[in-house]
This record gives structure tokens, C-alpha cells and sequence, in this order.
């Protein structure tokens, strides 16, 4: 008996508590323009989605302090999806037909992110995800747009740097992909067709699987066609096998990857294998610029923690979002999108982004290049005009 | 009946024939009914936030019931009902997603209500269920060799698998042209997306058919419960070796109720998939989600099918209504359901039925339970 009390007394408490709760929530009714945000705040991802959020907060917190008597003000309510697609969906829909938000901010995953955008498409509702490289998710309508670059470009940018940066000037680049990946076979594809767009010459193609063990019978064929640079646009864990089996099979040049190497654990499994590697990303914390510099420290005295790339992309996203709504002086969604559309060199943390008729930002990335165990920021690749 | 009457058997036969079958008629009319009733509420009483809720706890429902069939009736321990659940919902939407882009060149949605569009969504659903019961029969297969934990692990595997090899699949062809000039490479395996989720298909779930599906699973169910092979598999999971001693036909049985399980599952994947919002991927395949089935199933009472349903229905709007903890929700979730399992050890319903706790439908249904 006493047990069964203690629960009774236990679901009664939580039942009352989660009924003031909601209360309390439906009772906010100020003027404030309501921005939704779905994000994984739990579950395997949550590092992404409680990034992005610090960011989006940080730019929220900046924009109402700064926000003039009369000038839009904006709050923030943000839901979690567990990064479970189908949980996805739900909240999209809550936020945007019961909380009845303005615009919607997420999600990071692709996966996600193509289900949120069926919802704010069809609502209506401009959607702006800070994160998904997907080259699918702007394509689900007008209303959805992203601030970070797509994985075509990625290729454009290692193969620009490959070839024309100055202690490299590759003449000869290897590819070795993970054919399981889509990732990394279009990032292999384009990387192979502007490297011999700009003059260069792709002398081996290997292929394998992500999570295989080992490489040795690509390395080996790679090491004799004796090329300049081995691009590997792989996941981190891979990349770090192959670099170890690289230096050991006797492979001296540089590897060269893409965004998907942004790991801690990159250099933890490669090691010294990796030293003088380079790899593209969307921003790093050591870019010299005051744009940069500014929003590390602010997000520093307000976290307590150094910002990732996707706190950036966050930040950048919300600004983005906010100007865009200043500017269409309205709450329609098609006003908004269409101020969206026409961002054109708004100053970002990760890069100057003017919106394409794609929705898809032109904007520049990273170079950085692993120096004692530390992937150290060399430069910045400008898109192709 | 029959032999009891007074008057000449012959047109009492005939009558009782159609009576029967007319009174057969009845409970799938209400079914049908209740569908439109439901999807009547659609947009007026519920808005599109609580129709998406309605129609998860409809899906929820549809797993949860399917599910207990095979651990609840049966008492076979079956991690992998979640992979049931994708494989059909990977198959429909193949039939909605490429058989519109054969018909109509786009796989947009095509017609409006019970237009020809939901028609073949319709049928996707069917086919959907039709292959997982394929699956589900090879899965059944090794029931019959192994139990208890060594078959949990067999079917776990099968979810795992699906997972995996649902990742290693091709990406999603756009357009009729692309299907045309398609290589054999891009076509197997199949076009569906790989890690990234069928994308693109086109989002057809309504009330309506939420709701008719689930009724007509839930009559199955009830039926089937009480019908001789409900019995024989009531009897297996109460004693295997006694009813295998009364002449219950233990292989054929068991098998059976994996076959029957996977197709309502499959069925119920094919309305997941098609409903807005969702983009279904290879994760709904993996055990995660087979455990939230199977945590409704144990707490609604074993082999009781309103006491699934009634978890199902708890355990898909709980989270919902527990939004505004935030982050925290997760844990009240869990303790909740740690406090739910001390309360109702055997579960919510027991392995009653709901009308069984009802006074007027005890005295109507006499001994049946």
C-alpha cells in the first residue's frame, strides 16, 4: 500500500505542476514577434541542437537590447524533437499552427529538416535551417531557405585551395570516397571536376566503405599514381584510419577533406598521421576578423564556452531572420521570404551570405589546417562568380 | 438456434445465413463510420497540431494492438516490430512515390478527397503490410526453434539489419525521365533515399484513413482474440507443451501470429510514412523505436487490445502534453511510467477488455473475455 501511495501522490504532483505550466505559457500574450526553433536538445545529437540554440539566444538577447522603442522585438520558443524525424514534424506543426509563430528556425540533421520544411511549406511560414547541407532541403519550396553552404561547394573550395594555394599548387590529386555516403561521393564528384576544371589532374579514383577497417589496398594503388594531394571527404572516424594507413604505407603529401572531418575526435584517432592536413568548414573560432573575434567573446561571458560552427550558423541564421522580418515591416510569410530572398552581403560570423535564387547562401568557407594536433585556421575561399 | 426452432429448417437456415452475414456487416459498417466521423472532426474541433497528434495516436494504436498480438496473445517476446512498421512504410511509399511519377509524371498529390491519388495510397498501405507479412512469416520461422530471450534477440536482429541495409540504399530518383534513363545501379538497391529518409513522397494520411484502418484493425483484433486461433494462441503462451498436448498446432500458430502482426504493422507504416511532417528514414526501423511498441503493449495489460490502445493513446499524447517541462519532459515521461508500472504491475487493463470493467456490456457478453 504505501508504495502505490507514493506513486499516486508522485503522478498527481507532476500532473498539477504540468498544468500550471501550461497555463502559464498560454497566458503570454505580448506583442512580441514569436520565432520557433526546433532543435535535438536530447537524445544522440544533442551537442547540435543545444549549440544552435545558445546561438540563436545570443542573437535574440542582442537584437531586443538593441531593438529601438516602437522597433520590432522578438521571443523565442523552442521545441525539442529528440532528433527524431517523425517528432520533427509535430513540433513544426505546433509552432506553426498553435503557437502561431512569425518563422521557424532548424533544424541542423537534413533528415530534419526536409520534414519541418513540408510543414512550413505548406503553412506558409518562412523556415530558415542553420545547418543542413542537403542540397533537397531548399528545394521543398519559396519558403525555405538556409545560411549554410551546400556540398557542392565544398568541393569547388578544396579544390580551388588544392590548386592554387601557395606551399601546394597540386598537379596531381588522388580521390579516395566512401561510396556509401552521398556526402562524400558528391563531394568526391565535384572536387574531381573543378580540380580539372582549374588544370588539374585527377590520377586516381578509390572508393570504400564507411567503417571499414582497412584501407591498405587503395592506399597502396594511390601511392603509385604519386600524387600531390589525397582528397578524402570522409566522416572523421575514417579519415583518421586512412591517415594512419597513409603515413605507414610511406603516402608523404597532405590529405585534404571536408566539414565532415570537424571533430575532436579527428585528431585523437589520426594523430601525428594528420599534421600538415586540411580540411573546409563553415567558420573557426581563430579567423582574425573583429566580426568573428566580437561574437566569441560575447557568446564566451554568456555560455562560458568557446561557440562550435553550428552556434554560428545559429547566430547567423537568427540575425538573418530578424533583419529580413525589420525590413518587410510586416508578419506575412510571403513578405518575409521575399526580404529573405533578397539578403545581399549581410556581415555574418561565418562569412559575408547573400541569398542565390535557390535560397541557398553564396558565402565563403574556411581552410583549416591541423597543426600539433590543433586544426588551425589558414584562409578563407571566396565562391565563384 | 437451429435445431431448437419449431418451423422447417430449410428458411430458418436461409434467413440466419443472411442475418449473419448482415450482422457480420454491422461492426465493419461502425468501423467505416467511425472514419468519417473522425475525419468530419478534422479542421473544425482539431486543429492541424491536434490532428497530427490524433493521427499518431491512431498509428500508435494500430503498432501497439498489431504488436500484442504476437507478444501479448501469443507470449512470443518480438523486438522488431518497428521493422515491420518501416518495411511496410519504405514499400508503400515506393508504390505511392513511383507509381504517381509513372502515372501522373509528378509525385505530387493528385486529386482531391477518395481521389485517385488516395485510392493508390490506399492500396500502398495494403501492399505495404502484404510485404512485411512476407517478412514477418520468414521471422516467424526461427519462433519455432527458439524462445524467450533467444527469439527477442533473432527479431531485434531483423530491425537491425532492415536499419542498416535501409541506409545503404540509392538516393531518391526525381522525375519520370530519371526513372527512364535510370541505370540498373541506381534501381538496386532500391531508390529510397539511403541515410537521409524517403524524401518527397506525397503526404496523403488523413483522419479518414487513419481512422478506417485502425477500426478495421482493431475488429480483426477483438475477432481474433476470440476466435479458435486466439484461443490455441492464448493456450501457447499460457503452456506450450499442454496445448501442444491438446492437439494446438504450435508451429502453424506461432507463425501465424508473426504474419498477422507484420501485416497490420506494415499497413500502419504505410500511413506513418505518408503523413505530413514525417520523412521516414532508416532510424525507424532500429529498436528505439520497436521499445516504445512494446512499452505499450506491456503497459496496457498482456494480450488485452483496448488496454493497448488505451497505452498507445497515453503514451503518444503524454509527451505532447508534457512539452512545456522542455527539456525535463523526458524524465516526468519516464517516471511517469515507472509510476504507472507500480500503480498497474499487470498492466492498465490486465488481460481484460475494457468492456469487462463495464457492468451493462459483462451482463450482454455473458462469459466471453
Amino acid at each position: 500500500m504505501p508504495h502505490r501511495f507514493v506513486s499516486l501522490t508522485l503522478c498527481v504532483a507532476v500532473a498539477s505542476a504540468a498544468l500550471s505550466s501550461g497555463c502559464r505559457k498560454s497566458g503570454d500574450a505580448s506583442g512580441d514577434i514569436a520565432i520557433g526553433h526546433y532543435a535535438s536538445m536530447t537524445g544522440p545529437e544533442a551537442t547540435f541542437g543545444q549549440s544552435t540554440d545558445n546561438g540563436v539566444r545570443l542573437a535574440l538577447e542582442e537584437y531586443n537590447a538593441a531593438a529601438s522603442v516602437g522597433g520590432n522585438r522578438f521571443r523565442l520558443i523552442t521545441y525539442d524533437d529528440k532528433g527524431e524525424a517523425a517528432e520533427a514534424g509535430v513540433v513544426v506543426t505546433r509552432l506553426v499552427t498553435r503557437d502561431k509563430v512569425t518563422a521557424v528556425i532548424g533544424e541542423v540533421a537534413s533528415g530534419l529538416s526536409l520534414a519541418g520544411a513540408d510543414v512550413c511549406q505548406q503553412n506558409g511560414v518562412p523556415m530558415v535551417t542553420p545547418s543542413s547541407t542537403n542540397v533537397d532541403v531548399t528545394k521543398k519550396g519559396d519558403m525555405i531557405f538556409r545560411v549554410c553552404f551546400i556540398d557542392p561547394f565544398q568541393g569547388y573550395v578544396c579544390a580551388k585551395f588544392a590548386r592554387e594555394h601557395e606551399p601546394l599548387k597540386a598537379q596531381k590529386a588522388a580521390v579516395l570516397f566512401d561510396q556509401r555516403a552521398p556526402y562524400s561521393v558528391d563531394l568526391a564528384k565535384e572536387f574531381a571536376r573543378h580540380f580539372e576544371t582549374l588544370g588539374g589532374t585527377v590520377v586516381a579514383r578509390q572508393s570504400f566503405t564507411g567503417g571499414d577497417q582497412d584501407f591498405s589496398a587503395q592506399l597502396t594503388s594511390i601511392r603509385s599514381s604519386s600524387p600531390d594531394i589525397v582528397f578524402v571527404p570522409g566522416y572523421y572516424t575514417d579519415v583518421g584510419n586512412i591517415a594512419v594507413q597513409a603515413r605507414n604505407l610511406g603516402i608523404k603529401v597532405p590529405l585534404m577533406g571536408g566539414d565532415g572531418w570537424d571533430s575532436e575526435k579527428l585528431t585523437e584517432i589520426g594523430g601525428a598521421a594528420l599534421e600538415g592536413c586540411f580540411y573546409s568548414n563553415h567558420y573557426s573560432h581563430q579567423d582574425p576578423s573583429p566580426r568573428v573575434q566580437e561574437f566569441i567573446t560575447k557568446y564566451r561571458s554568456k555560455f562560458n564556452k568557446t561557440p562550435d560552427g553550428l552556434a554560428a550558423l545559429g547566430y547567423d541564421a537568427a540575425r538573418i531572420l530578424f533583419e529580413a522580418i525589420d525590413r518587410a515591416q510586416s508578419r506575412d510569410g510571403a513578405a518575409i521570404a521575399r526580404e529573405l530572398a533578397a539578403t545581399q552581403g549581410f556581415d555574418g560570423v561565418t562569412g559575408r551570405i547573400s541569398i542565390d535564387a535557390d535560397r541557398n547562401p553564396v558565402k565563403q568557407a574556411v581552410i583549416l589546417e591541423i597543426k600539433g594536433g590543433v586544426p588551425t585556421f589558414v584562409t578563407t575561399i571566396e565562391p565563384e562568380r | 438456434m437451429t435445431a431448437a426452432a419449431p418451423s422447417p429448417v430449410a428458411p430458418v437456415q436461409d434467413e440466419s445465413l443472411l442475418r449473419a452475414a448482415l450482422k457480420g456487416l454491422v461492426v465493419p459498417l461502425c468501423g467505416v463510420a467511425f472514419a468519417f466521423g473522425v475525419w468530419s472532426l478534422e479542421g473544425r474541433v482539431l486543429d492541424a497540431y491536434d490532428t497530427v497528434t490524433a493521427m499518431n495516436i491512431g498509428v500508435a494504436m494500430m503498432l501497439a494492438v498489431s504488436l500484442n498480438i504476437v507478444n501479448g496473445m501469443t507470449g512470443q517476446f518480438s523486438i522488431g516490430h518497428a521493422g515491420f512498421m518501416a518495411l511496410g512504410g519504405y514499400t508503400s511509399g515506393m508504390v505511392t512515390y513511383y507509381g504517381s511519377l509513372l502515372l501522373w509524371g509528378t509525385a505530387a498529390r493528385q486529386g482531391g478527397p477518395f481521389g485517385a491519388g488516395e485510392w493508390l495510397f490506399a492500396a500502398s498501405c495494403v501492399a505495404g503490410g502484404l510485404v512485411s507479412a512476407c517478412a514477418g512469416y520468414v521471422v516467424g520461422l526461427p519462433s519455432l526453434r527458439l524462445r524467450g530471450d533467444y527469439l527477442a534477440i533473432v527479431t531485434l536482429g531483423f530491425g537491425e539489419i532492415l536499419r542498416v541495409l535501409l541506409q545503404q540504399t540509392n538516393r531518391v530518383i526525381g522525375s519520370r525521365e530519371g526513372l527512364a534513363e535510370a541505370k540498373w545501379r541506381e534501381l538496386i538497391p532500391p531508390p529510397v533515399g539511403g541515410a537521409v529518409g524517403f524524401n518527397g513522397l506525397p503526404k496523403y494520411t488523413n483522419l479518414f484513413w487513419v481512422g478506417l484502418f485502425l477500426s478495421l484493425t482493431v475488429i480483426f483484433a477483438v475477432r481474433l482474440k476470440r476466435s479458435a486461433i486466439g484461443r490455441s494462441m492464448i493456450a501457447i503462451r499460457e503452456d506450450e507443451i499442454a496445448s501442444y498436448s491438446v492437439g494446438v498446432n504450435v508451429t502453424r500458430v506461432k507463425v501465424r501470429s508473426f504474419v498477422i502482426a507484420a501485416f497490420l504493422a506494415g499497413v500502419a507504416g504505410g500511413l506513418y510514412a505518408h503523413r505530413i511532417g514525417v520523412n521516414i528514414e532508416p532510424r525507424d526501423a532500429g529498436f528505439q523505436r520497436s521499445f516504445e511498441y512494446i512499452i505499450m503493449t506491456v503497459l496496457g495489460g498482456k494480450g488485452s487490445v483496448t488496454g493497448s490502445m488505451i497505452a498507445a493513446s497515453i503514451l503518444t499524447y503524454l509527451p505532447e502534453w508534457l512539452r512545456d517541462f522542455d527539456r525535463y519532459r523526458m524524465i516526468i515521461y519516464a517516471s511517469l511510467l515507472i509510476a504507472m508500472m507500480l500503480l498497474r504491475p499487470q498492466g492498465l487493463l490486465g488481460s481484460r477488455e475494457i468492456w469487462d470493467f463495464l457492468p451493462w456490456f459483462r451482463k450482454r457478453r455473458g462469459t466471453a473475455r
